[in-house]
């Protein structure tokens, strides 16, 4: 298959900050359109903070403060003149933990589409429902009930709905975080699979605590440590011969 | 001091203070002028004395038996002094509780024998209510309070009441001492290395707490059951079973034949008062629903933390005002804007209105509705928040389409409690709605309430067991009412808990 690697987000030193507490200590880094991207790195060394920058989640947290660029398609996000709320259409987001809301399965995939007015016909709302639903793997499973509740599925099929829901605003980039700590082995294969494929529409950046997972899914690894990317490169890199000792460690699991 | 002393302390205080009650308090508040017998709150005093006593020494005896090896005792030694101690003060206290109510129930019926003789004596006769009255004032008398009359008779009933009750007092108190004394010995002597003290004091506090538990539960179905009994009284004696007079009737006028003869049926139709009940209900939850959500979705989606550590203890504030408060506040403020304002438009209203009263009752139950909407607002995961926000969703359609279907059953069941607190609020209807029970749904006019025509039914001077019937009755149907709205406002509140457990 023939990528584009474009360059699709672009951050430039970027630091945040929890009151006081300096969570990301300059980052500079290029996620390339097209591509699964993998942040990797111990526990509490930013990965959730810095994905959440991208799309400006940490706008909702009220001490949180970002200095620095982060550019998406060359335009700075944090421009005066940038909508948040129209920002996070174009850039999805799913979470650790699948929190559908307490809505029917179908609600739950047109949410996004209704607000942002995405569908001109209850025909359009139910193909792009189709549509996302069999995007993220769930569409025979859900087919039946699309009336029940969103919250009434298993863990792993409350995942995968999210993600259809994500998909369903028709993003450019969707961000990942931890999307499979809460999936057994089987729904996991489904997810990686689906984030395979999703790579051909979007930038896609995971992160994740499985080694295995960021050598299954991704192109490229960054990998954070103490709020700084100690080494971002070719995940095939990264894996096998790492310039950075602290890399080696992690990723062998002999970190300490 | 460990923490079974400090119980067993508070315990004995506790008990001294609600047995000896009226007594102690007389004494501290008036030490030089006390003249109730002074051997009450001397031998309350003696029991509490020795309680304590019982638990120094109980706990010395343990240790001493422990012989320098407290590893050896069952039961750690203030254990033992508190099973002493509890079995002293349960001994003496509820003796002299029982005795005391034996004891002047008897010399009660005495005095009632020594009138009987003395009118016989006299050659004279006297009504039964006038005995009780004779009785009440000898007893005054004796006790050195104001008697409706003072007479030979009141004041030879005086002195015999003087000292039979004399001697019932020392009774009494020997009594109690004496149990709480053989308490004290009884329990000395089993307190040893194997005795399990602490499983037996453990249960005499469980029974202590059962027995608290029990007084609140007897007193509920003691109501209920009264309500229940007054009320049958009614529907049989007055509406001979024809309940649907009582609950269709349109004509509310329960006294105006009770001077010549029965109360008529047809004129106690109760439909005007439960009319005028659900239109200032309706009123103040126009009032309450949409102020206390807003201000609800303010507090917990929009106000700073700083603005929302002070907006909500001052609306928690508004919640404790009284209503006698609220009462004449739309009474004196509220009513005669409301008429000013309408007759400034041209618009005839009535003095008091059940629109002052419903408005006013509104505003008494905001914080109610946004305290009780803010906490299942906040209820609500953040992370189903993140999840409309990750997708682009503003604010707004957040808070419209994601938060408040979340919270809507806890918000169901607040607005529920709301309406069973305006259908029983009381002072703010009996000051500004009105005492005429005119059928009406224009809510500038007067209007009556189910609440209203209790206090005016029980406050009337019509004799009280006539009265009674009627206001059981609607007390009944408004308990029935409430229950009902705070049993499903429960059962919501419960199933919303399970949903995000
Ligand atoms: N809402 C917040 N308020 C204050 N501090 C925060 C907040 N969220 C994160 N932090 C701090 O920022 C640092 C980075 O947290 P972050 O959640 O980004 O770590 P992470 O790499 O995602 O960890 P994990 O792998 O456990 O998810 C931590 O020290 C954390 O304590
Ligand atoms: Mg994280």
């Amino acid at each position: 298959m023939d990528q584009t690697t474009d360059i699709k987000i672009v951050s430039r030193d970027v630091h945040v900050y929890y009151g006081e507490n300096e969570a990301i200590k300059g980052v500079s880094l290029e996620i390339e359109d097209n591509t699964v991207t993998a942040f990797i790195g111990p526990s509490g060394c930013g990965k959730s903070t810095f994905l959440r920058c991208l799309n400006r989640m940490n706008d909702t947290i009220d001490v949180c403060r970002v200095t620095g660029d982060i550019e998406l398609d060359g335009h700075d996000i944090y421009a005066r003149e940038i909508d948040p709320v129209q920002l996070r259409a174009r850039v999805g987001m799913v979470f650790q933990k699948p929190n559908p809301f307490p809505k029917s399965i179908y609600d739950n995939v047109a949410y996004g589409p209704r607000i942002h007015g995405l569908a001109d016909s209850k025909a359009d709302l139910d193909a792009i429902v189709e549509h996302s639903l069999r995007r993220a793997a769930i569409w025979d499973e859900v087919k039946d009930r699309l009336d029940a509740p969103g919250t009434g599925l298993s863990g792993g099929q409350q995942q995968r709905l999210c993600i259809a829901r994500a998909i369903a605003t028709a993003p450019e980039v969707l961000l990942m975080d931890e999307p499979c700590s809460a999936l057994d082995p089987i729904a996991t294969a489904q997810v990686e699979e689906l984030i395979h494929e999703l790579r051909e529409n979007y930038a896609v950046v995971i992160v994740t605590h499985s080694m295995q997972q960021a050598a299954r899914v991704s192109q490229k690894t960054a990998f954070f440590h103490l709020g700084l990317v100690l080494e971002y490169d070719e995940t095939g890199k990264i894996f096998t011969n790492p310039d950075h000792e602290k890399t080696q460690q992690y990723i062998t699991g002999r970190f300490g | 001091m460990d923490r079974n002393t400090t119980i067993a302390i508070i315990v004995a205080i506790i008990a001294t203070a609600v047995f000896g009650g009226s007594d102690i308090v007389a004494l501290i508040r008036n030490p030089d002028g006390y003249d109730g017998p002074a051997m009450v709150p001397a031998t309350l005093l003696l029991i509490f004395l020795l309680a304590l006593a019982a638990f120094t020494v109980g706990r010395a005896k343990s240790v001493s038996a422990a012989g320098g090896h407290l590893e050896n005792l069952h039961s750690r030694p203030a254990y033992h002094g508190l099973y002493a101690m509890l079995w002293v003060a349960i001994a003496g206290f509820g003796t002299f509780v029982v005795m005391d109510a034996l004891g002047l129930s008897y010399v009660t019926s005495l005095m009632g024998e020594e009138l009987a003789a003395q009118l016989k004596a006299g050659g004279r006769e006297m009504l039964q209510i006038e005995q009780n009255l004779v009785l009440q004032d000898a007893r005054r008398i004796a006790e050195g309070r104001v008697a409706s009359a003072v007479d030979p008779l009141r004041e030879y009933l005086a002195a015999t009441f003087a000292e039979i009750d004399g001697t019932r007092v020392v009774a009494v108190c020997a009594a109690s001492l004496g149990m709480a004394v053989l308490a004290f010995f009884m329990t000395f002597a089993k307190i040893g290395v194997a005795f399990r003290a602490r499983n037996s004091s453990e249960r005499i506090l469980r029974t202590i707490l059962l027995m608290a538990a029990g007084i609140a539960i007897l007193t509920t179905v003691g109501i209920l059951l009264s309500l229940i009994g007054e009320t049958l009284n009614f529907t049989i004696g007055v509406l001979d079973w024809r309940i649907d007079k009582f609950l269709f009737g349109t004509t509310w006028s329960p006294l105006s034949g009770v001077h010549s003869g029965d109360m008529d049926p047809d004129k106690v139709g109760a439909v005007p008062l439960f009319v005028g009940t659900f239109m200032i209900t309706i009123i103040a939850m126009l009032v309450a629903v949409p102020v206390g959500l807003f201000a609800a979705i303010y507090l917990s989606d929009f106000a700073s933390k700083s603005v929302r550590a002070w907006a909500k203890p001052m609306l928690e504030i508004l919640a404790g005002i009284p209503t006698v408060v609220y009462g004449f506040f739309a009474a004196i403020t509220v009513a005669p804007a409301i008429r000013d304002a309408g007759a400034w438009m041209g618009v005839d209203v009535a003095a008091q209105s059940a629109l002052a009263a419903g408005v006013v009752m509104g505003v008494m139950i905001i914080p109610f509705i946004s305290s009780l909407s803010d906490d299942v607002i906040n209820a609500v995961p953040q992370s189903l928040r993140d999840g409309s926000y990750g997708l682009g969703a503003t604010k707004a359609e957040t808070i419209r389409q994601v938060v408040l279907p979340a919270a809507l059953p806890g918000i169901v069941s607040a607005v529920l409690l709301g309406i069973s607190r305006a259908v029983g609020e009381t002072m703010i209807v009996v000051m500004a709605a009105g005492q005429g029970a005119n059928l009406t749904i224009n809510p500038l006019e007067e209007v009556t309430t189910v609440t209203v025509q209790i206090v005016m039914l029980i406050l009337g001077d019509t004799d009280a067991a006539t009265a009674a019937g009627p206001a059981y009755t609607l007390g009944f149907t408004l308990f029935v009412i409430t229950l009902a709205l705070n049993l499903v406002a429960l059962r919501i509140v419960r199933k919303y808990r399970e949903a995000y457990d």
